[in-house]
């Protein structure tokens, strides 16, 4: 195996930094690399690629994000992904020049194994000895000298939340350059014969095959992998150069020469933890009562069968309330300051279109869509706790058993919780299932999650359109549809899974292990920066994507505009000027609601006349079985390339509707005086609701099918996604609207 | 012949063998789930399924019928 070329002045050296999943790695990479990060993906795969300069350091030096994994063992794409960086096996991408890994020191005999394979890879190995806090709160000492004399790799103890520990971790960086030094143990590892022989047959025997196979020499790591690894990553690879019967055969006589009756991959678990005893005698002390464990108590109350279910109840309602209470100072200030906005450039600026563009277009799109920031940071800000306290493993563990019944496993539970935030990074966190099938099946599902896109649009029909009645005296009927949207979402996502897992992808239940981390006190500043990224976000495209369909949409509204139909009506208004009704006050304001009148009639009519009224008039016959005019109609066609759309166009169309002069930026105030032809509301309860739930069922997010697609190399299954939310959308909606009917009725 | 599944809450006992060799035994074997290692149930979830196992101070989670795979030494 040929070694990556060394580092020259143009190529900075590279670090591979890993270690096992909450070991503290992301915030560790995230202290050391600042704000010099770069996001990318892995050719081939949609593994995300974080990459990052060190600061603080004279040394020129990548780091390298590598995704969590237990063992070299690879069995989902994360965890190849790994695997394969360390060997340097990703096309375009050189082999790191040294690796960082990152090791829980309250758990440090598991986080070794880890290390113990990656001593094999042939490169410079640092340690970072990471959570010393936590393993002193518990009375663990670690002798981290001796320790890094006997694996012969320095360690550094590091505490990565609070950048404790980082200095010296630079420093090591900076000398693990200039020496360049493999790792030396001072206790060698006596690998299990068994492994060594078949390792040993393997090379002799089937590698060269593999090798022209693959086009490339293979590390004895990846032998050692093929041999060992029950439908491993290896394994696979080499199954699509070899069919199964063949590559058995090529197999065959290692797996004789090791001559084993237990399974190889316990004999190497064996092998590395009695190595890992060894280095560690004597250099970690433990107590011999274990300290009182928080994690433990608290867990007792929060998996409790009562309690636990309860506390999560009462986590989401809580949730919902304060999604309606608390934000809604913080939205009134954003709503006014545009408002304001729009109402000084209407008085500043003559009528027409170019005043017109700007108030109905951008201010009152753009507008619409940024009160709800307040809300959507709520939202992530709970999520974003949740996850990071060690919550989340928590709801997997509760919802295993439920997520069973519909075929899936409670890993399949939180990137379905992630889909409450958004659905892209929700779809993406599905790479943590390691079954296909179970992986395809959520991501189908998962887009049915009510997403914090979809809050603006039940915010403002909820809030126009539900009575603000108290329920059971403590809760209010807005909180409570909200909820009940929010369980539509959870309830057919778990249906469509329940169908999909014994049509389309059936199969039995896949293994399920989950490791179920400590609790911690949630970082603040991490929170927060996640925070400032989700709103920096949510901005840029309030900014980008919406600004632009604000403008389509309202260049489709406002033109063609007829000459003829407008020099009619400045004919009715001139009338009206040159006969006064009289000069009293009454007769005044009798004359400005006249003119008033004939405004609201021509913009309504010029609407109805654009490119815009035309084409919902067209369609309106498909919606109209949902009670929807073709006003909504357009709202709804408008939305499909992203939902939060609707919410602007909704206020492009109505407030259009209502005259330009009046720059209503309220919504609200426009949707609940809409009117039929036939003059009788637009909006009735019935309505609402229909639009609701055709907006909580309809995968209208061009990002999401863009993501899918990514994610799972497949524009068949991001279009069957859409399509079987589409027609759930509709058939949903069509029954709301019948059923609310009849008890409005 | 006990098996892992079997353990009352709190009730902890020693490893004697792994009966199954499926990766996800591996990954078990990986977390230190081997011959010799001391394992304690800490509480199933409120359903029944799964189970909370400790493991080297290492809480993991696994189903009831993976947990029959795990051979326990009696005594
Ligand atoms: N107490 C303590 N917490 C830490 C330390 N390093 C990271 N954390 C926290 O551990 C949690 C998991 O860290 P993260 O970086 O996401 O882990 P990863 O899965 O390895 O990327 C986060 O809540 C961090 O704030 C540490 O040294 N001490």
């Amino acid at each position: 195996m040929a070694l990556a070329s060394p580092p020259t002045a143009t190529r900075p050296f590279r670090v591979a930094v890993l270690g096992n999943p909450n070991a503290g790695k992301s915030t560790l990479f995230n202290a050391l690399t600042g704000l010099s990060q770069k996001i990318g993906n892995y050719p081939g795969v949609t593994v995300e690629r974080k990459a990052g300069t060190l600061t603080g350091s004279d040394a020129a030096i990548e780091l390298i994000d590598l995704p969590g994994t237990y063992s070299l063992a690879a069995h989902s794409p994360d965890e190849m992904v790994a695997v394969d960086f360390v060997l340097g096996h990703i096309e375009g991408e050189a082999r790191p020049d040294a690796l960082l890994v990152v090791a829980d020191a309250s758990n440090l005999e598991r986080n070794l194994y880890l290390v113990t394979q990656l001593l094999e890879a042939d490169l410079p190995v640092l340690i970072a000895l990471n959570m010393v806090d936590v393993a002193e709160a518990r009375g663990i000492k670690i002798d981290a000298t001796a320790l890094a004399q006997r694996i012969g790799v320095p360690i550094v103890a590091t505490r990565a939340d609070r950048g404790r520990g980082l200095p010296e971790l630079r420093v090591a960086l900076g000398r693990l350059v200039a020496t360049r030094s493999v790792p030396r143990p001072t206790i060698a590892y006596v690998e299990p014969a068994a492994l060594t022989a078949g390792v040993a047959a393997l090379a002799s025997g089937a590698a060269p095959a593999f090798a022209r196979a693959l086009g490339r020499p293979l590390h004895r790591v990846e032998l050692l992998r093929t041999l060992v690894d029950v439908d491993g990553h290896a394994e696979e690879r080499l199954l699509k150069q070899f069919d199964r019967a063949t590559l058995a055969a090529l197999l065959e006589p290692a797996r004789t020469a090791a001559g084993a009756m237990v399974p190889l991959s316990a004999i190497e678990a064996q092998g590395r933890y009695r190595w890992i005893k060894q280095l560690t005698a004597g250099c970690i002390e433990r107590p011999a009562t274990p300290l009182p464990n928080w994690t433990d108590r608290i867990d007792g109350v929060l998996t409790h069968r009562v309690i636990g279910t309860l506390v999560f109840a009462g986590a989401m309602l809580l949730l919902f309330q304060a999604i309606f209470r608390w934000a809604t100072p913080a939205m009134e200030a954003i709503g006014s300051s545009f408002k304001w906005l729009a109402s000084t450039i209407s008085a500043e600026l003559p009528e027409g279109a170019l005043t017109s563009l700007l108030v109905d277009g951008a201010i009152g799109g753009v507008g619409a869509v940024v009160v709800f920031l307040p809300q959507i940071l709520l939202l992530f800000l709970f999520l974003g706790l949740l996850e990071d306290c060690g919550y989340m493993a928590r709801a997997a563990f509760l919802m295993d058993r439920l997520m069973t019944h519909v075929g899936l496993s409670g890993k399949s539970f939180i990137p379905m919780l992630s889909g409450f935030a958004c659905a892209v990074p929700a779809v993406m966190a599905t790479r943590v299932i390691e079954d296909r099938r179970d992986r395809l099946v959520t991501i189908l599902v998962t887009p049915l999650m009510t997403c914090s896109a979809r809050l603006p649009v039940y915010a403002i029909l909820i809030a126009g359109f539900v009575p603000a009645r108290r329920v059971f005296g403590v809760l209010e009927l807005p909180a409570l549809t909200l909820l009940a949207l929010y369980a539509l979402g959870i309830v057919t996502a778990m249906a469509c899974a329940f169908v999909f897992k014994r049509t389309l992808l059936r199969g039995p239940p896949p293994p399920f292990v989950l490791e179920l981390p400590s609790y911690k006190w949630p970082s603040p500043r991490m929170l927060a920066a996640q925070l400032l990224d989700r709103a920096k976000a949510f901005l840029q495209r309030a900014g980008t994507v919406i600004l632009a369909m604000s403008l389509v949409i309202w260049a489709a509204g406002y033109f063609p505009r007829d000459a003829a139909m407008a020099a009619g009506f400045n004919a009715e208004r001139a009338a009206i000027r040159a006969h006064p009704a009289g000069s009293g006050a009454d007769a005044i304001e009798l004359d400005a609601i006249a003119l008033a009148a004939i405004d609201a009639r021509e913009a309504a009519l010029h609407l109805e006349q654009s490119a815009l009224g035309r084409c919902g008039h067209a369609v309106e016959p498909l919606f109209a079985p949902l009670g929807w005019d073709w006003r909504i109609t357009v709202a709804a066609l408008a939305a499909f390339p992203a939902r939060e759309v609707v919410v602007s166009t909704l206020g492009t169309v109505f407030s259009l509707g209502h005259g330009v002069d009046e720059g209503s930026t309220d919504l609200r105030d426009a949707l609940a005086s809409a009117q039929r032809t036939d003059g009788s509301p637009l909006f009735t309860l019935p309505v609402a609701l229909s639009v609701m739930v055709f907006f909580a069922l309809c995968c209208q997010c061009g990002a999401t099918i863009a993501t899918i697609r990514r994610e799972t190399q497949s524009w068949k299954l991001a279009w069957f996604t859409f399509g079987y939310m589409t027609v759930l959308a509709w058939v949903g909606a069509f029954a709301t609207f019948k059923v609310a009917g009849w008890f409005v009725a | 012949m006990t098996t892992l599944d079997q353990l009352r809450p709190g009730q902890r006992a020693e490893v004697l063998r792994v009966a199954a060799s499926t990766s996800l035994a591996q990954r078990l074997a990986e977390m230190g789930l081997l011959e010799g290692a001391s394992v304690r149930m800490v509480r199933s979830a409120p359903l029944g399924d799964p189970i909370e196992i400790e493991l080297e101070g290492c809480h993991l989670s696994i189903r009831r019928a993976d947990a029959r795979g795990v051979v326990l030494r009696d005594d």
